[in-house]
């Protein structure tokens, strides 16, 4: 990770001492220039940036679904459900309420395991991987109804993200061993840079389960994608969200995919759904029933069938 | 949880909470080195309107409170900032005790060792009992981890009686102390004279108290609470769950060895009347009633649970009634203690927060019990 | 490390296979009457944790203070450390008096209990581990309320009846305490299951125990299915007191409960918790078990030893017990 973010660097030493601005590098933010801001934001999109190897190159599959069902006792949530994920691409679930897109959703982050298929990540099967472990393999998530770490501040939030990268021991830990300063410092470095990303740097210092509604949405974003995930899933990170709130949101995940991540997205809005996503796969009653480019799934008849008139929405 | 009431009667706390976070680090060192230093003159000045005298000698006093004060921030770790509610803490106190006992009394038949090498070799092996009780458990729903923490104390006090080399109700006299003699010839380290004691535990609480500190303030303390608030999602950001519970049980444990080993010292004598479930409960309490999560609020709860019985002796009778309607009435009224759960779990935490708004972080004292950790995942 | 090896040699537990396998029946037919006493006390586990996903630390006092009410009844007409010489209907009618007085003082600690301590916390809709505090919290309390009335030792023993072989299987004899205890106690499981599952009360405590908010939807009474099923489970601990100190006439102590306690909830676990006759099925498994290792080992403090192990076992190898964990039965 760079450490040159331009962020200003204080000494470790008597760092209160160095604080020269009144409100810190937010406040510093409102007054600076138009182009100073772009520069600040190019360098936070730096930081933000993943960086790690990925196996597959860009437009190549990244995830693949192979014939995964799900089973819960003699309800079929998923029926031999097969898509891929291509790396780069904002990729659309979207499906009627029950359609399985959650469950799709959890087998994928090893909540559920399936009852048969696989998923693969780079071509490599996950098969009984934890669900720890597949954080660290590259696959983040976050959650339909929101579940942040409500007695931790936003900051430590995302940092908590940061650690699933982190190799620190008990004992270094303990000690305070070079490994636990220098990841302590670049985790606060990426989780700040992080919460201005996501834009609620203001809230830093907040308890999670003090902050507003939209910011805890975001603040689950930036959690995420402290964990430098190959893929990122939002499971529907628009719900409740008011148009503006959404519009603002469609610019996020488009800034998130322009920042090198791949995103898969669950969403019930339709319009946000078209106008953000490079492909959609649909689900209904855990089967896929098209897959194609928005334009293709918003004249699909049997995506039509299954929505019922909501495609109007969409198009309007 | 909150309800309006508790927020109105919190400001002068958050204040002075308030008031201390925004002090500089230099200064929060000038306020605390005279605070422990009239901790560590405690027994000495023996303050009139403190003394616990003639009903309790009052370095032994403050000895109990010291020692006290250790095991709540063990238990701390565990009940704190992981979450898992551990009712056996007592059996781990009383595996501590007897490895100072056996390696030092005359009445064992193992080897002797020096007083002070059994307390490193005490946290290690409470520490191993800790994994081996932990490695079933710690996958179990937390009530169930309850209810076995709970057997499992039961267990060690059984054990002490029905294993002969154990010595039962016999037990073992004259385990060892820290070397070194007064001038006159006596021992420094004598049980009747609890000021050294006290001063020996005093160092160590603040030597672990250090070492707590640094792993709260690293991915092993976020690690931790985020266990505390939400195991799946936890999980599902990447937290080994297991690896950090088993960690801070095995922390836990540890310190609790520590202190009693310390015990043993003290008072000379080991056997299995000392380490029976009313007293894990008590230790709960300390932590519970101070403030679970907060290690400023666990001292401040030993302090209580340890000092009320030796303060009024007429009520020593009645100290585990006393502390079992407390823990029921705490519960209802105020759950999070006398202090709320605190903790800062970054290491440059406060430079970061400057750097990014000009301000400390928000304080609150809210309830580490508050956490609800039972809801499903992915509903 | 010379010392070391004669340690471990000291401490090392001899196996004593000979005793076990000449008491074998004897031991299996003692273990089934401890173990009915469990099963009627973990009973209460089970209800409560099935309705309320909430372990009530604190029934294990429900139990020792129906104990209390046994002694004092029995006391007072006139029972001693001696078997009184009384016709077998004025025995059963001394006994019965004692077992009613027993369950309502039970169920009554139980109700209150519930009413003082539980449901303040259920309104506020806090998390388990404040619930567990509570439930210690109140345990205490009831066990040193007890403690600073009677003082620490135990009462004196009252003797029922000397029990009397009445036939001899597999060369051990059984008598009639034994069958008096475990008929009983079979009895009033099974009041309980037809209760449970026949009743239109029972189809209530099912409906809360599979969903709660449904159930309440549906216009069960929640408040009232919770508060019976305190009742539930303080008479049947009630009832179990009187076997209890059948069984073990100088066991009226403060803390008698404790121990008791934790292996009617080891019971309760095994057989599956929440579920009734895995109460019955755990409880007298673990009777039997526990009165084995007893013997095996040597000393009677082994059979909470072995409680405990079997315990954890059970946890970590089948933690929804040998039955399943349901009341409501539907539970996926």
């Amino acid at each position: 990770m760079s450490q040159e973010t331009g962020l200003q660097e204080v000494p470790d030493e008597a760092g209160e001492e160095h604080v020269q601005v009144e409100g810190g590098i937010v406040a510093e933010l409102e007054r600076m220039t138009p182009e100073e801001r772009a520069e600040h934001e190019a360098e936070v999109a730096e930081v933000v940036a993943p960086d790690r190897e990925i196996a597959v190159g860009f437009g190549e599959t990244l995830l693949e679904l192979r014939e995964v069902t799900v089973r819960f006792g003699g309800l079929v949530a998923l029926d031999a459900v097969s898509f891929g994920i291509r790396r780069g691409e904002i990729l659309g679930l979207i499906g009627p309420n029950g359609a399985g897109k959650t469950t799709c959703f959890n087998a994928m982050t090893g909540v559920y395991r399936p009852t048969s298929g696989q998923v693969l990540l780079e071509d490599r099967p996950l098969g009984r991987r934890k669900r720890h472990q597949i954080t660290r393999l590259g696959i983040a998530r976050t959650f339909q109804n929101i579940r942040l770490f409500g007695e931790m501040t936003a900051l430590e939030n995302v940092v908590v993200g940061t650690d699933a990268r982190h190799r620190t021991s008990v004992l270094g830990a303990l000690l305070r061993g070079p490994r636990h300063r220098r990841e302590e410092a670049e985790a606060v470095e990426r989780a700040m840079a992080l919460l201005e990303f996501v834009g609620i740097a203001d809230r830093a210092a907040d308890k999670a389960r003090n902050l507003p509604y939209g910011y805890q949405r975001r603040l689950e974003i930036a959690r995420a994608l402290a964990t430098e995930p190959k893929l990122l899933c939002l499971d529907e990170p628009a719900a409740g969200f008011n148009p503006a709130e959404k519009e603002q949101l469609m610019g996020l995940i488009r800034k998130i995919r322009d920042d090198g991540y791949t995103v898969l997205l669950i969403e019930h809005d339709m319009r946000l759904v078209m106008g953000v996503t490079d492909r959609i796969v649909v689900l209904e009653f855990g089967k896929k029933i098209a897959e194609g480019l928005p334009a293709e799934i918003r004249d699909n008849p049997a995506v039509i069938a299954a929505y019922l008139g909501v495609p109007d929405d969409g198009a309007a | 949880m909150t309800s309006a009431r508790n927020e109105s009667r919190r400001p002068h706390l958050q204040q002075l909470g308030e008031w201390w976070n925004s002090l500089p680090r230099t200064r929060q060192w000038l306020v605390l080195i005279p605070v422990v230093l009239l901790i560590y003159a405690l027994p000495v000045l023996n303050p009139p309107i403190l003394s616990t005298e003639p009903g309790t000698n009052f370095p032994i006093a403050c000895f109990n409170a010291a020692r006290f004060a250790l095991i709540a921030l063990g238990l701390n770790v565990v009940v704190g900032q992981a979450g898992l509610l551990d009712l056996g803490y007592v059996g781990f106190f009383a595996v501590g005790a007897y490895v100072a006992a056996l390696f030092t009394s005359p009445d064992s038949a193992l080897a002797k060792l020096p007083y002070l090498v059994t307390l490193p070799l005490a946290m290690v092996i409470t520490m191993f009992f800790g994994v081996v009780l932990g490695t079933p458990t710690l996958r179990l729903r937390g009530d169930y981890l309850a209810i076995v923490t709970l057997g499992f104390g039961e267990i060690v006090r059984l054990l002490a009686t029905i294993v002969p080399p154990l010595k039962g109700q016999v037990g073992f006299q004259e385990v060892g102390h820290p070397p070194g003699r007064l001038p006159d010839g006596s021992l420094i380290f004598a049980s009747s004279n609890g000021t050294p004691w006290y001063w020996l535990v005093v160092t160590l609480t603040i030597a672990m108290l250090m070492l707590v500190g640094n792993l709260e303030r690293s991915r092993v303390g976020r690690a931790w609470v985020a266990i505390r608030e939400d195991e799946d999602a936890a999980q599902i950001m990447g937290v080994p769950t297991f690896k950090f519970k088993l960690w801070a049980f095995a922390i836990g444990a540890a310190i609790g060895g520590l202190s009693g080993a310390l015990f043993a010292g003290e008072v000379g004598f080991v056997n299995n009347q000392k380490f029976d479930v009313p007293t894990s409960v008590l230790f709960l309490a300390a932590v519970v009633l101070g403030g679970s999560g907060n290690k400023v609020g666990v001292l401040l709860g030993a302090f209580v649970v340890s000092y009320v019985p030796d303060r009024f002796t007429e009520l020593a009778n009645y100290k585990y009634l006393i502390f079992g309607l407390a823990l029921i009435i705490l519960m209802i009224f105020r759950p999070q203690g006398l202090l709320g759960a605190r903790q800062r779990l970054l290491a440059k935490g406060r430079e970061a927060y400057q750097r990014l708004i000009g301000r400390p972080e928000q304080v609150s004292s809210e309830s580490a019990l508050a956490a609800e950790s039972a809801k499903g995942v992915g509903a | 490390m010379h010392p070391l090896t004669t340690f471990l040699a000291d401490a090392w537990i001899n196996f004593d296979v000979g005793s076990l396998r000449d008491q074998f029946w004897s031991n299996t037919f003692d273990g089934l009457t401890y173990g009915a006493i469990y099963a009627l006390v973990a009973m209460g586990y089970t209800l409560v944790y099935g309705v309320l996903n909430l372990i009530n630390f604190a029934h294990s006092e429900v139990f020792i203070v129906g104990a209390y009410a046994v002694f004092f009844v029995l006391s007072g007409l006139g029972f001693g450390p001696s078997a009184p010489a009384l016709s077998i209907g004025a025995l059963v009618a001394d006994l019965l008096l004692a077992m009613v007085a027993a369950m309502l003082v039970s169920a009554a600690v139980a109700v209150i209990l519930e009413r003082v301590a539980y449901r303040p916390l259920r309104r506020k809709g806090v998390p388990r581990l404040v619930f567990l505090i509570t439930a210690i919290g109140a345990s205490f309390t009831i066990q040193y309320l007890i403690f600073i009335w009677r003082g620490p030792s135990a009462e004196p023993a009252v003797i029922m009846f000397r029990p009397e072989a009445v036939f001899t299987v597999f060369g051990a004899d059984i008598d009639d305490q034994q069958l008096t205890i475990v008929a009983a106690a079979l009895v009033l499981m099974l009041v309980a299951d037809v209760f449970v599952n026949r009743t239109r009360l029972g189809r209530g405590v099912r409906a809360v125990a599979q969903d709660p908010d449904t159930a309440t939807l549906m216009g069960v009474n929640k408040e009232r299915v919770i508060m019976l099923t305190f009742l539930m489970g303080g008479l049947l601990a009630g009832a179990a007191s009187l076997f209890y100190v059948m069984k073990v006439p100088s066991g009226v102590q403060y803390s008698g409960g404790f121990i008791l306690g934790i292996k009617a909830f080891a019971a309760a676990v095994l057989g599956g918790i929440g579920n009734i006759r895995g109460a019955l099925l755990g409880g007298l498994l673990l009777g039997v078990v526990s009165n084995y290792g007893q013997t095996l080992l040597g000393a009677s403090q082994w059979s909470d030893v072995v409680a405990f192990v079997v315990l954890v076992v059970v946890l970590m190898f089948r933690p929804t017990g040998i039955l399943g964990e349901s009341l409501g039965k539907a539970r996926v």
